[in-house]
């Protein structure tokens, strides 16, 4: 078992001085698979991945029965020992790359140092491996634009240099946090693609947060959603189409359709016993 | 009765104009007094607005009485803060000296703040040969060493509290026009600024209704960031006999008689000193939290 | 209602051809939507209508009649503009009752207490959000405060610049359902511009494509449904809009 998270809560303190949870009481268990995790905003998706690399902010509470990383305890590493998993055995990818890359240093430098880092060898050696995994990222000409800075290239671009970036350490994991929501349609698809295939390739899981279904269920193996803190549903994503929760079906039904015109959307009602679950 | 105006002003849904106005004041109040520093350097500042307006009261001698026999007497139960030069009571002076001060503090931020707000949410907002302007003069202003320039133009007009206040004010100005133009820049080509221009009002309209408010934290924040400042710089042009004439007690002006004495009787310059260092940590500290209030960037 | 006709609008910024030659018939209460991908310059298009663009060539007319770069202030009791992003698009420090009564004031309307509580109930928002402020409220409220906005100058014409694509899909359901109402009911004109295919096609009669300025392909949404495009980039667009909807018909 790659990942293992048993009955994770997160909580926030209030100004009143109480605690509002956020995430609340989610399971969660990976393997060389790739698992999405769907919800809409605020329903505590992305705290959930951020906890199992100890990337919440200090404030934030964090309580569960077990949170393991390939029999790593999270809960009781220290933040050496994190540093040993985050970005060497687990990537990290975000959703808006011009965020993450530094804006005054070439992407070549940027890659090289990310390699350097984690297997060191000469700075000749790391230029010619950060070109090695920017062609291995589909960059078409990865000499040229190992040379240009951030501002230089188009999102789709950025996102696979920092997908590059993460793949140096050769990690076991990758979690994506709305990898492609910053990006156009086509680019998206290809960017997924990419994830895809280099999952495969090397055996990796994958964690794919997103709040597109569809898109989720199109390139995961099994499909989490999640409400208001809670996992709702886990399902294979070959069954997204049975689906039982009404949440789940609510989401899927109350997308406008290319094929299947109607003339009002379905609206989701929420019901207040989804919560009790 | 409290709880029931608090109830009032923490309800989620006002239901007028000017409960939602109060209600934001009210956060606003709720989050400063969370801000220890904060707290403190607003209870000081309002102990000398007090001091300002109690004077008469709080005062134990004329300030401009003097008495030539008890010449720079030192701490007294009659003279707590002991006499100057002249046999004036240090404490009474200090007193009504708060008065000339603050006044003069006030004045100046009266006519700089607006200046400057109106020069650069204009430059900012119309851009073009009009950012252009207005940013060049600015920059004459700025190029000049504060007390110099302010120096030159007490020593144009004639030395006083009037000219000392018109001359701070037109050397402290460019700072805050260069501040509102940077708020403005950052929100004209928002979208909720767009809306207003789909809205067909005039550009004016836009500027000093929709644009200005939202740079007026910034500015708050940094007009009590400068008023030690101001009051150090009248207090500098008191101290070089430029400010406030004698025998009006400004506290610059009371370091600057002193300085013969500093040696052999330290307590003529100390007082006057401490009340200006205290008044402007005061105001630091309330800039300082007053800027986390207003501009909560964290939340 | 009106109609309104775009004839070989051009739009440069600092040398560089943001919009090439676009041309497009919206009939009155027509619905037109227009897809692309970002610089595309479909945004462009939407701004240069609104007037918030003043630097356009070509011809751009509301009703028969031919507009100008400047607007007069008439116009904007016309034609109004909803905004993509809910939490960009309000004034943060104003209340709702604020940010709505601007428009009303500027034109001198009377019975604005009156105005403003029909909008908010045109959107169906309950009067209690009248005195809040935008960040109060979820990001479905705001949308629906920035289309009051919109509605409160009784325009005939509404453009909408991505209004769902910062929302939650639940969310985003709501809305294009209040927008589909509204159409109806205040007999609109609507141009719509959006990256998303499946939203355009249930908004729109009629749908046109951009790609790197030009406006490549004009196609009915019915013909789009079924698959009858002829522009390369429409059928890729359309793919991929399918392949997510219904991973069968498509495979990877």
């Amino acid at each position: 078992m790659l990942v293992n998270i048993e009955n994770l809560r997160i909580g926030f303190p209030t100004r009143t001085g109480g605690l509002s949870e956020a995430v609340k009481g989610v399971s969660l268990h990976l393997g060389q698979e790739k698992l999405g995790i769907v919800g809409e905003s605020g329903s505590g998706k992305s705290l959930t991945a951020r906890a199992l690399l100890k990337l919440l902010p200090p404030q934030a509470q964090v309580t569960a029965d077990a949170i393991s990383f390939d029999g790593i305890d999270i809960l009781a590493a220290s933040e050496r020992g994190m540093r040993q998993i985050r970005g060497k055995r687990a990537g990290f990818i975000l959703q808006d790359p011009k965020y993450s890359l530094n804006p005054v240093k070439t992407i070549g430098s940027q890659v090289a140092e990310s390699w350097r880092f984690h297997k060191g060898g000469s700075r000749h050696e790391a230029r010619e491996a950060a070109i090695d995994l920017l062609d291995k990222v589909q960059i078409r000409n990865p000499r040229e634009v190992s040379k240009s800075y951030p501002h230089e290239v188009s999102g789709g671009m950025g996102q696979r240099v920092m997908i590059a970036m993460m793949l140096a350490p050769d990690p076991e994991l990758l979690i994506a946090d709305e990898p492609t929501s910053a990006l156009d349609a086509t680019v998206q698809a290809e960017i997924m693609r990419l994830i895809d295939e280099l999952v495969s390739e090397r055996g990796m899981g994958l964690i794919l947060i997103s709040h597109d279904l569809p898109l989720v269920s199109h390139f995961c193996d099994r499909v989490a959603v999640m409400y208001a803190g809670h996992i709702v549903e886990e399902l294979q994503a070959s069954e997204l189409a049975h689906a039982k929760h009404p949440y789940t079906r609510g989401l899927l039904n109350c997308m406008p359709s290319l094929i299947h015109p109607r003339d009002e959307l379905p609206v989701l009602k929420r019901d207040p016993e989804w919560l009790k679950s | 009765m409290f709880a029931r105006l608090s109830n009032w002003l923490l309800d989620e849904a006002p239901s007028s104009r000017r409960q939602a106005n109060w209600a934001n004041r009210y956060r606003i109040w709720l989050a400063l007094k969370h801000n220890p520093l904060g707290m403190m350097g607003l209870v000081i500042v309002l102990l000398f607005v007090f001091m300002a307006v109690a004077a008469p009261l709080l005062a134990t001698h004329n300030p401009a009485a003097q008495n030539l026999d008890l010449r720079l007497a030192p701490p007294s139960a009659e003279y707590w803060l002991g006499t100057d030069e002249l046999g004036r009571d240090i404490y009474s002076r200090i007193i009504y000296g708060s008065r000339v001060t603050l006044g003069m503090v006030v004045s100046v931020v009266i006519i700089v703040a607006p200046i400057g707000l109106a020069i650069g949410a204009i430059a900012g907002f119309f851009g073009g040969i009009v950012d252009k302007a207005l940013m060049r003069i600015t920059d004459v202003f700025l190029a000049f060493p504060r007390l110099i320039l302010a120096l030159a133009f007490v020593a144009a007009l004639t030395p006083g509290i009037e000219s000392a206040i018109l001359a701070i004010a037109l050397t402290a100005w460019p700072p805050y026009a260069r501040l509102a133009r940077a708020d403005t820049l950052t929100v004209r080509n928002s979208d909720f600024i767009a809306a207003y221009r789909l809205t067909g009002g005039s550009n004016w309209r836009i500027v000093f209704r929709h644009i200005a408010p939202l740079c007026m934290p910034n500015m708050i924040v940094r007009v009590t960031l400068d008023m030690s400042s101001i009051i150090i710089t009248a207090a500098s042009l008191g101290f070089l006999g430029m400010g406030a004439q004698p025998p009006s007690p400004e506290w610059g002006a009371m370091i600057a008689t002193a300085k013969r004495f500093i040696f052999d009787q330290w307590w003529v310059a100390a007082a006057p000193g401490a009340a200006i260092f205290i008044v402007s940590l005061a105001f630091n500290f309330l800039g300082d939290a007053l800027h986390d209030v207003l501009d909560p960037k964290g939340d | 209602m009106i109609d309104i006709d775009v004839e070989n609008l051009r739009i440069a910024f600092s040398g560089r051809e943001a919009v090439k030659a676009v041309s497009f018939h919206v009939p009155a209460g027509g619905s037109f939507g227009i897809v692309g991908e970002s610089g595309s310059g479909k945004s462009t298009v939407l701004r240069a209508l609104a007037g918030l663009n003043q630097h356009w060539e070509g011809r751009i007319s509301f009703g028969g009649k031919p507009v100008g770069a400047k607007r007069d202030r008439a116009f904007f009791r016309q034609a109004q503009m909803v905004f993509q992003d809910p939490y960009g698009s309000l004034h943060p420090r104003q209340t709702v009752d604020r940010i709505l009564s601007e428009l009303p004031l500027v034109h001198g309307m009377g019975r604005i207490d009156d105005r403003i509580a029909r909008a908010l109930d045109d959107v169906a928002l309950p009067q209690s959000v009248r005195f809040r402020f935008p960040h109060q409220l979820s990001g479905g409220q705001r949308q629906r405060v920035a289309i009051a906005r919109a509605l409160i100058a009784e325009p005939q014409v509404l453009l909408l610049d991505e209004p769902t694509s910062a929302l939650d899909v639940s969310v985003q359901a709501e809305i294009l359902n209040l927008l589909v109402a509204l159409r109806r009911e205040h007999n609109l004109t609507y141009i719509m511009v959006s990256h998303d295919l499946a939203v355009v096609a249930h908004m729109c009669a009629e749908v046109g494509v951009m790609q790197n300025g030009e406006m490549v392909e004009q196609v009915s949404t019915e013909k789009l449904r079924r698959g009858a495009v002829s522009h390369p980039h429409t059928r890729e667009l359309r793919a991929l809009s399918v392949e997510l909807e219904e991973p069968e018909e498509l495979p990877l």
